[in-house]
């Protein structure tokens, strides 16, 4: 069995000789014209006849479209064009997502711009297209729009029920998916057991709020047929292989390109309507056209996530052994599934991951995927983790309560051992290697939670109620094929990364993996100057073209640091190769005798340099006629990676949250947080901590500030960044981060991803913490977000 | 959003204003700091004909001393007042509010008389005027006239203020030494809109509060001042019991009003919490 | 009618005249008519921080301001900060510190810093925290920024010490 090393004074082995910044805190050298006003988003670009859309959005939840006046639009100055669904239709095909294997699993034809029925508040129906957003703002007002309001479907509950009408029903019913999970003798266990504890969680629905909204430029040449798509995007090539099928465009002729993107995670990998009516907009009119979702409207046509509630059960023997997990998660989409990756993967995930950390063999799963009159949903970070973290650690925490057993003595037991693996957990997924024990005893250090739980006695005698929570979590990264290849999608799992020596001897490296702020540049240009063997001001990186970059598959999964790095670190290898080759043809001499380092070729034996990667480019480039008939310049190579060995890479880690709760207003105020993260080899530190605790807060945001406020007639009641609260700098606490180091072996560079564990475990964290503080008075919350609200409505004081 | 097209014109007198109001009407609307009505119209929940700045009206500015008031002027910003020595010598609870109001930027440019005439229920000021007693200077076309901040307030984002009148400023009474108060505001987040508030000012010799104004905001259609909880507490030794009774008072007497995430209820208890940490802490002093 | 209206003004240290509609706030005006990139747009409501720009040496909302009403006033924008050498110290914290991921929001929080440093020397980590929470920023979680800006408070009072 693999048995991960302790921390300690852990100091990985190198990946490449002469190691010098993979593993460092290296500052992102190219992000530092962010900081001077001097970054690229796509809203700074500007083309000459460029258009400015904007769209006649649905403002109920569903409606008949009976007719659509656009004269007096037309007429106003500046105005380009008005397009509806039907003209749009001649030229985008409408689509379907669903994946074939996740069995059973449908959907309904969905167009770019509605065409009989608007089936959400903020569909888009026309388009406006002006020459300025102003122009095109004004004209929207003139748009009349003919419609009969339809019963509406807002009621996951009811969702299923005979009486409520079908959305779609050709379909048959309201039902996305279903699925159910049976895994040993779960009745049997419950039957057996000392201890059983159940609650129902709720989660809010919320969305992504990324500061810069989703935006485009989409600009077709007629002349040859060429669109080119400026994206603030996560996965260009699939973006490419989308526009190229929906509108009969050869995949050659479609060029999507990202430059700098103001946050994204997992809003901007979707393929919505509006960038499909956007490109065909483009292809209509013959000139550049822009969209920039207004905040407003962002909020009711960014993809929301997390709808669910889940009702659990766990059991447990007296000496303190988990024995069991039951779940049945109801969790409510949009009308129809999400393109391309559709809206059932999060409630997939629920299934796949309750109970994760834990080594017992019996778990029951019931999942029902119902679709609303509202704003689709779909992946949005930690997809599903979120969710089945917070429902196992609430449960995890409650059968801790009834044995009267230390929350974290709890888990301490029934973790699956660090020397247990490679091994599955009870839904079937399989872990290569992961270090919850070493994790928990991590996270015991950093906090001195003896003192801690000694601070939270003394207090309460004062009348002063804090609260310490855990989360234990697994989080999916490095995926195969096996997440979206295998159910038909053309989403691509594998990627690649070019390496190319430039004549003056500085190194390009082109990724498939693009940045978003992560800092996937940074690594990649880490990874890079130590395994071609340069300082990392000569390392440029290129990424989020496709014209340019290698095939790949972009930002989702956390797979930049796993997937990306690997293809650049091959690419890399390769032509630190080729170059000791072309470098022993140049000096005559054995290439054994020779090595590189710091841009140059050294004599082993002597350890003199004896040739600049300069001379390596200009000869290589230019004075091949200096080189032995049969030799071959290679200084430019391209290697591809996927991730084989496993469906997913799993990681690890466990956060702390301490709070204290003020039992006369409800309110929690956040005191510290921390987190033991295991991503394998950590790549930068730094990145990785900001990483880390970006993603807490953005978990933060859900367990305590954001929701989606629907009324009964499915409407948005909170679409504005004044009413939607998203968390700031006041009310967030410091967060310390501790690495554990546990590299995977399906790679050479053994890194796993980093991205998104923060917001899976965040909300189980806090959540049990308020319920930690809560614990004298018997009360429980566990509807998130959890407002003072709800807290006082917990403890009887409304 | 971009707001829908306006004229524009920056007023340079009062005259010239009312002038200009009288002849618009409700097409127009004044623009002091601008950071509810720009928001306001970039959402295109508004859109006015004309927008008049009046952000040169000098006789508008200042804040000093006019005899026993303190007087602060319509246009004086909010970051004026957190910074303000006269204010916090003489009108001391706006200084303890001022960080509250949304945030840096916006206080750099939002307006005292802005945020008092817009009303706001959920805002600052407009409690803090009733409870440091303060009277509203408004000028129209027929002359000049005061018109207390107790009576300002009439409905939700209403006032007493004519369609031809501007607010020019307002006079408050001088603070005095004995003068103890407590500003609490309860939000999720810092700068939001509270869940609710309260200023609460009274005079005080020794255990003996008189002159008490406990103003509650963000629980109502308008700043509401708990006045049986003021009359229970003026003039009495205040102790335990009499903080639970004027906590009672308060309670029952304010009908208050649910907004988007938090009920009726709620705000009924926070309004009893509120006050009752107000009493103890202005009791300490 | 809405005629348009001549406005002239100082812009990163150089003096632009133009002819606006007045309903253009200054954002638009910087980013449209004179190209500039700094301030960014992220939601038109004043309350994301994102179009921060300095209007007569104090930060403002630029989406909550329009560009006529800066007729006569100097604007500064990250860039000519930069240029400027202003923001120098800051801009190194936060490179040291990581302390922006998509840099959508540096702009404006590093207007917003710099006013801080200048109007509240003494600040503690907490009185940052709740000066900066004017300014949203969803990738980094604030603590490394809050790090970054307590850096140059401390070296600052280590200096004046």
């Amino acid at each position: 069995m693999n048995k991960p090393n302790d921390l300690a004074g852990l100091v990985l082995d190198p990946v490449t000789a002469d190691q010098r910044y993979i593993g460092e805190s290296e500052p992102r050298h190219s992000a530092k014209r962010l900081l001077e006003g001097q970054g690229t988003y796509v809203d700074d670009l500007q083309f000459p006849r460029m258009g400015h859309v904007v769209y006649w959005r649905s403002p109920v939840a569903h409606m008949r479209i009976i007719q659509i006046h656009s004269a007096a639009a037309r007429n106003l100055p500046g105005v380009l064009a008005v397009v509806d669904g039907v003209q749009m239709a001649t030229i985008c095909k409408p689509w379907v997502a669903t994946l074939s294997h996740l069995a059973g699993m449908k959907s309904a034809p969905q167009h770019a711009l509605a065409i009989e029925r608007a089936c959400w508040q903020g569909e888009p129906v026309v388009a406006v297209v002006a020459e300025s957003r102003a122009q095109a703002e004004d004209a929207l007002q003139l748009i009349e729009v003919e419609w009969e309001e339809l019963p509406a479907v807002v009621s996951m509950l009811t969702a299923l029920d005979p009486a409520t009408p079908l959305i779609h029903p050709e379909l048959g019913d309201n039902l996305c998916f279903t699925r159910s999970l049976n895994v040993g003798e779960v009745d049997a266990q419950f039957a057996a057991a000392d201890v059983i504890a159940e609650a129902t969680f709720g989660f809010g629905r919320h969305t992504g709020v990324t500061l810069e909204p989703r935006c485009q430029i989409a600009d077709y040449n007629p002349g040859d047929h060429r669109l080119t798509v400026y994206h603030s995007q996560q996965a260009p090539h699939m973006m490419q292989d989308l526009y190229c099928r929906q509108f009969g465009l050869a995949e050659s002729d479609v060029h999507v390109i990202c430059k700098d993107v103001g946050g994204s995670f997992g809003i901007k990998v979707h393929a919505y309507p509006d960038d499909f009516a956007t490109v065909g907009l483009a292809i209509l009119l013959g000139r550049p056209i822009k969209f920039v979702a207004d905040r407003l409207e962002s909020f009711t046509s960014d993809i929301h996530a997390r709808e669910h509630q889940v009702k659990g059960r766990i059991a447990a023997t007296k000496q303190g052994d988990i024995l069991a997990f039951e779940i049945d998660d109801l969790t409510a989409i949009g009308p129809y599934s999400m393109f391309p990756r559709t809206s059932a993967i999060e409630g997939n995930q629920v299934v796949n991951l309750v109970g994760g950390p834990y080594k017992h063999q019996h778990y029951r799963a019931q999942l029902s995927v119902v679709f609303q009159n509202k704003t689709p949903t779909c992946q949005y970070r930690g997809v599903g983790h979120p969710i089945a973290c917070a429902v196992t650690e609430a449960l995890v925490d409650l059968a801790a309560e009834k044995l009267q057993m230390d929350p974290l003595v709890f888990r301490q037991r029934n973790v699956i051992p660090d020397d247990a693996y490679p091994c599955s957990g009870a839904s079937g997924i399989k872990f290569e290697i992961l270090s919850h024990e070493q994790c928990l005893r991590t996270i015991e250090k950093m906090m001195n939670y003896t003192e801690l739980r000694q601070e939270q006695a003394t207090l309460r005698k004062k009348g002063i109620y804090r609260g310490i929570g855990f989360a234990a979590l697994i989080e999916l990264t490095n995926p195969s094929a096996a997440f979206y290849g295998v159910g038909g999608a053309r989403i691509a799992s594998q990627d690649g990364a070019t390496a190319r020596l430039d004549p003056s001897g500085v190194v390009s490296i082109m990724v498939g993996v693009g940045e978003q702020g992560q800092g996937t540049e940074g690594i990649y240009a880490q990874i890079a100057a130590d395994a071609v063997g340069v300082p990392i001001a000569d390392v440029r990186i290129i990424t989020g073209d496709t014209a340019v970059t290698p095939y790949g598959g972009g930002t989702w999964a956390s797979r930049g640091a796993g997937i990306g790095g690997e293809a650049v670190l091959l690419a890399a290898q390769a032509l630190q190769e080729n170059i000791l080759r072309l470098a022993g043809a140049i000096l005559q001499r054995d290439t054994a005798e020779l090595l590189v380092r710091r841009s140059q070729i050294i004599d082993k034996a002597t350890g003199q340099a004896v040739l600049p990667f300069s001379e390596i480019g200009r000869i290589g480039y230019f004075r091949t006629d200096t080189l032995p008939n049969d030799f071959k310049v290679d200084l430019m190579v391209t290697r591809h990676y996927a991730q084989r060995d496993y469906p997913f890479i799993f990681t690890n880690g466990v956060q702390a949250s301490y709070v204290e709760v003020d039992l006369d207003t409800g309110f929690v105020t956040l005191l510290k947080h921390w987190a033991v993260e295991d991503c394998g080899r950590v790549l930068n530190p730094m990145l990785v901590d900001e990483q880390v605790r970006g993603a807490i807060v953005q978990g933060i945001g859900g367990a305590l500030y954001e929701e989606c406020l629907y009324d009964d007639s499915g409407l948005l009641r909170n679409g504005n960044m004044a009413d939607y609260l998203v968390p700031m700098a006041n009310e967030m606490p410091d967060i310390e981060v501790a690495h554990v180091q546990t590299p995977t072996a399906s790679s050479q560079l053994g890194a796993k991803g980093a991205g998104e564990a923060g917001t899976a475990g965040a909300p189980a964290a806090v959540m049990n913490a308020i319920n930690d503080a809560l614990m004298p008075f018997k009360v429980k919350v566990f509807e998130q977000p959890i407002t003072s609200e709800k807290i006082l409505h917990a403890l009887g004081k409304i | 959003m971009k707001a829908a097209a306006f004229d524009y014109i920056k007023a340079q007198s009062v005259p010239e204003v009312l002038a200009l109001m009288s002849e618009h009407g409700d097409d127009a609307r004044l623009m002091a700091g601008g950071q509810t009505l720009l928001a306001t119209l970039n959402m295109r929940l508004s859109e006015p004909q004309l927008l008049i700045d009046i952000t040169e009206l000098t006789e508008l500015k200042g804040i000093e001393i006019i005899g026993e008031h303190l007087w602060v002027g319509a246009l004086v910003t909010h970051t004026e007042i957190e910074n303000a020595a006269l204010v916090k010598k003489y009108a001391p609870i706006l200084c303890a509010a001022a960080p509250h109001i949304a945030h840096r930027a916006i206080r750099n440019l939002g307006t005292w008389g802005g945020s008092l005439v817009y009303g706001d229920p959920a805002a600052e000021w407009p409690a803090c005027s009733i409870a440091v007693n303060a009277t509203m200077v408004v000028r129209g076309l027929q002359g000049e006239r005061r018109i207390l901040a107790s009576d300002f307030f009439v409905d939700l984002y209403t006032t007493a203020l004519a369609p031809d009148e501007i607010l020019m400023g307002t006079e408050i009474p001088l603070a005095n030494a004995k003068q103890v108060f407590s500003f609490q505001e309860l939000a999720r987040r810092h700068g939001d809109y509270a869940v609710a508030g309260l200023a609460a000012v009274a005079k005080k010799t020794g255990q003996v509060f008189s002159d008490c104004h406990f103003v509650f905001f963000s629980v109502a259609t308008t700043p509401v001042a708990a006045v049986q909880a003021q009359s229970l507490v003026n003039d009495q030794a205040v102790n335990a019991e009499l903080i639970a009774a004027a906590v009672a008072a308060a309670r029952a007497e304010i009908e208050t009003m649910e907004d988007i995430t938090n009920s009726a209820a709620a705000k009924s208890h926070l309004v009893g919490v509120l006050l009752e940490r107000a009493l103890k802490k202005m009791l300490a002093e | 009618m809405n005629p348009k209206i001549p406005i002239e003004m100082i812009v990163n240290g150089n003096r632009v005249q133009a002819e606006i509609e007045p309903r253009r706030h200054l954002v638009d005006f910087l980013r449209e008519d004179l190209g500039l990139k700094g301030p960014h747009l992220g939601c038109e409501q004043g309350a994301c921080g994102a179009c921060t720009v300095r209007v007569n040496g104090q930060i403002v909302r630029g989406c909550l301001y329009l560009a006529v009403q800066a007729n006569g006033k100097v604007v500064d924008t990250v860039e000519g900060l930069t240029a400027q050498g202003a923001l120098t110290e800051l801009q190194d914290a936060f490179m040291r510190r990581n302390a922006m991921q998509c840099g959508f929001c540096s702009s404006g929080m590093l207007l917003a810093a710099a006013e801080l440093i200048e109007q509240q020397p003494q600040a503690t980590r907490a009185e940052v925290r709740e000066w900066i929470s004017g300014n949203y920023c969803r990738c980094t979680g604030y603590h490394s920024i809050v790090d970054a800006i307590m850096d140059i408070l401390e070296a600052q009072r280590e200096q004046t010490e």
